[in-house]
């Protein structure tokens, strides 16, 4: 049990990291899960929860900005939660991570309507959805390409945006 | 067999020979069971008092005390009392009816959601939802809260779940998998500790409530004498070691013992046993223990490192990883001091200048007084409980527990009416010791309707109540810090508390001096009555040392 060793002298700052939890599948584990960081201030960016490859068992992703004294400390705190089986803070440079966003755009003019979906293809995204006013695309990547998609389309008008938060596994045998 | 009857099988099968409680609607096929079990049901007149009295039997017992009660108000009274044992790591199973399956989310009558209020205050909650689970639900709910580090369990159970009939199996075994409560110490890092212990010029010992949790008293003993360093304690661990070894020094803190906060700052190496470094023991966690290597014995990992980042991890159960160091320091000792060494004459300077220059209040009757001679007329194996506030603080101070494990308290949530109820609770599980709440008018006025339970279900207790008329600590705050400002202390004199205790049909003596106290107290432990000793102290009277919130140890306040 490696969980007692790592504490690190100084805080540091601030960084984003990446949780793998697989918690128990049954009624009330992601309210005791978003309870505990709500209790003890911690942070979440995103939090995914979905089907994992055990059929009783629900996969969590979470992602949070923190210093490392306090990631030590959430990971104690979700792994002595009873429902949470495991814990892993995923090391970015191993791991995969994806998000989904949709983000519907004003696209009334022909010209900024070809202009998105210029701009789409570029980052393989996908038309979902067009109509007279506005268009629909389906980015997937990381958070930073997303943003980066974001910030270019702003200009048009995000009418509604929806993310879906990061889903990770580590790489290969890691 | 019905749900119910489950309950009390499996209730049975874990040993449990008495229950606190309180029916109402929602629970009624629970009592309705309870009348064939193998079970003293002790009534309570408020659900609060029967958490606290579960706690109080969990804590004498070191094993899960048991409470019920109804669904809705019957169960959150019972929240103050569960987050009490949750804040003190004190075993508790708690079960409450709850509306029927289908009227659950319908906003019924009597309907609360006691499954999201409990959360954040116990360890785990469950909710059976077919009889067949209860057996399962029990078992894995005494084992949750007695294991690792213990606390309280809920075990809310809808009413038709109480009364469907089904063909009910119980487990010999359960798994929980995602619960792995540390057991076996952690020896890799032992020997590095050991090391630093013996190195060290002036170690110290902080004793914390987990050594008592673990009934480590002997190996604390051992370890203070083969380390020749002195121990303090943290205000939980008051009582895991003899106040009166050579070797004590008292608890740490904010009304801690001025010689213990004095000589943890002087310390070179600090082995923090079953502690948690609260702001309450160590004043500010960013100043405490610089310059100190810090050795953590927890059976919790989550209290590595939360509040203060240590030099060494030993994670376990304490009493098995006391006896690993003992084995170890056995092994490398070659004798570490003598009576005379330095450190240990520093221990005796320093107690001898705070007592020599500490006065006591300049009164007959004193707080002071009143449990110096509580301890001198109490036997040493007596329990003592306290209520919250001034009361609880000069216990700390002045009232020395010899024997480990006798001493209980609301330290981590400071609950004002948790002494009494815990001191019944304390009665039930060991009669034949005297038991004693050290109270003050404040704190015992919100549980003294357990003055019923104590004389109907003979459970006699002592209140011995320190009576200023205010409630004294909040009053000593304004006046401390709010230039006098008083508002919402004063009480007066009212109730009447022998009054109140005649009306209950309990004894109650009203003293003005030492020596009524003494005869008061010795014809309560001869009577055996459950009995209220009212005696009436200055509402001036400070609580010092202090240190005060947001300061450190060194910062201590020895006096006004």
């Amino acid at each position: 049990m490696s969980q007692t060793g790592y504490i690190p002298e100084k805080k540091t700052s601030d960084d984003v990291y990446i949780l793998s939890a697989l918690v128990e599948d049954k009624p009330g584990v992601l309210f005791r899960v978003t309870n505990l960081f709500r209790a003890r201030n911690f942070n979440i960016e995103s939090i995914t929860v979905g089907y994992s490859e055990s059929s009783d068992l629900s996969r969590m992703t979470i992602t949070t900005r923190s210093d490392d004294r306090t990631l030590d400390q959430l990971v104690k705190q979700l792994r002595k939660l009873i429902d949470v089986v495991e814990v892993r803070v995923l090391n970015k440079s191993n791991t995969v991570y994806r998000e989904l966003a949709l983000i519907k755009m004003n696209a009334q003019d022909p010209t900024s309507r070809a202009e998105i979906t210029n701009l789409a293809s570029v980052f393989r995204g996908k038309i979902l959805d067009i109509d007279k006013f506005t268009l629909t695309v389906e980015i997937t990547g990381t958070p930073s390409k997303i943003d980066a998609f974001r910030n270019l389309v702003s200009d048009f008008g995000v009418v509604q945006l929806a993310r879906t938060g990061v889903s990770a596994l580590p790489r290969g045998a890691a | 067999m019905k749900g119910a009857e489950a309950l009390m099988r499996s209730l049975e099968k874990e040993g449990v020979d008495i229950v606190f409680g309180l029916p109402g609607g929602a629970n009624l096929p629970i009592y309705d069971a309870l009348v064939d079990a193998k079970i003293r049901h002790i009534l309570v007149r408020h659900e609060q008092s029967a958490a606290h009295m579960a706690d109080g039997y969990a804590r004498t017992k070191r094993r899960a005390g048991v409470c019920f009660a109804t669904s809705g108000p019957g169960a959150t009274n019972l929240i103050t009392g569960i987050a009490t044992a949750y804040a003190d790591s004190s075993p508790m199973v708690a079960v409450t009816g709850q509306v029927p399956l289908e009227m659950i989310g319908k906003d019924a009558f009597q309907e609360t959601d006691i499954i999201g209020i409990a959360n954040p205050c116990t360890k785990y909650t469950f909710q059976p939802r077919k009889a067949i689970e209860i057996p399962e639900t029990v078992k894995k709910g005494f084992y949750i809260a007695e294991s690792g580090r213990p606390g309280p369990v809920l075990i809310d159970i809808p009413k038709d779940v109480q009364q469907d009939i089904q063909d009910i199996e119980f487990p010999d075994l359960i798994k929980v998998r995602g619960y792995n409560p540390a057991i076996e110490s952690d020896l890799s890092t032992i020997g590095k500790a050991t090391e630093l212990l013996l190195a060290a010029q002036r170690p110290i010992i902080m004793s914390g409530g987990g050594v008592i949790l673990a009934g480590a008293f002997s190996e604390l003993e051992v370890l203070a004498e083969l380390l020749m360093a002195p121990v303090v304690t943290t205000f939980k661990g008051k009582g895991s070691f003899p106040e009166n070894h050579p070797l004590a020094m008292g608890p740490i803190g904010m009304h801690g013992h001025a010689e213990a906060n004095k000589i943890i700052l002087e310390a070179d190496c600090i082995l923090a046993i079953g502690a948690r470094f609260s702001d309450r023991s160590v004043g500010r966690f960013d100043e405490f223990g610089k310059g100190m290597n810090i050795i953590h014995m927890d059976i919790d990992p989550a209290e590595i490192g939360k509040n203060k980042t240590v030099d060494v991890a030993i994670v376990g159960d304490v009493k098995s990883s006391m006896k690993t160091m003992i084995k170890f320091l056995n092994k490398k000792m070659v004798k570490h001091g003598t009576e005379e060494n330095s450190w240990l004459q520093r221990r005796k300077e320093l107690i001898d200048y705070y007592t020599e220059s500490i006065k006591d209040y300049p009164r007959d009757l004193t707080a002071r007084k009143v449990l110096k001679k509580l301890r001198e007329v109490l036997p040493n194996n007596a329990i003592v409980t306290t209520e919250v506030g001034q009361c609880q603080m000069w216990t700390s101070l002045h009232f020395d527990v010899i024997s480990p494990g006798t001493f209980f308290s609301s330290t981590g949530l400071g609950t004002m009416g948790f002494g009494f109820p815990a001191a019944i609770g304390a009665k039930a599980a060991r009669q034949n010791v005297p038991v004693v709440d050290i109270a003050g008018d404040g704190s015992f006025n919100m549980s003294e309707n357990s003055l019923a339970v104590s004389v109907l279900e003979n459970l006699p207790v002592i209140v011995v109540l320190l009576n200023n008329y205010m409630l004294g600590m909040v009053a000593q705050w304004q006046r401390t810090f709010y230039n006098r400002r008083y508002e919402g202390v004063h009480l007066h004199n009212c109730p009447d508390y022998a009054k109140i205790a005649d009306a209950y049909g309990a004894q109650g003596i009203k003293v003005q001096s030492i020596s009524e106290l003494e005869n008061g107290i010795r014809s309560a432990l001869k009577s055996n009555l459950a009995t209220v000793i009212d005696i009436p102290i200055d509402p001036e009277e400070d609580v010092y040392p202090f240190v005060a919130p947001g300061t450190g140890l060194k910062d201590m306040i020895v006096g006004s």
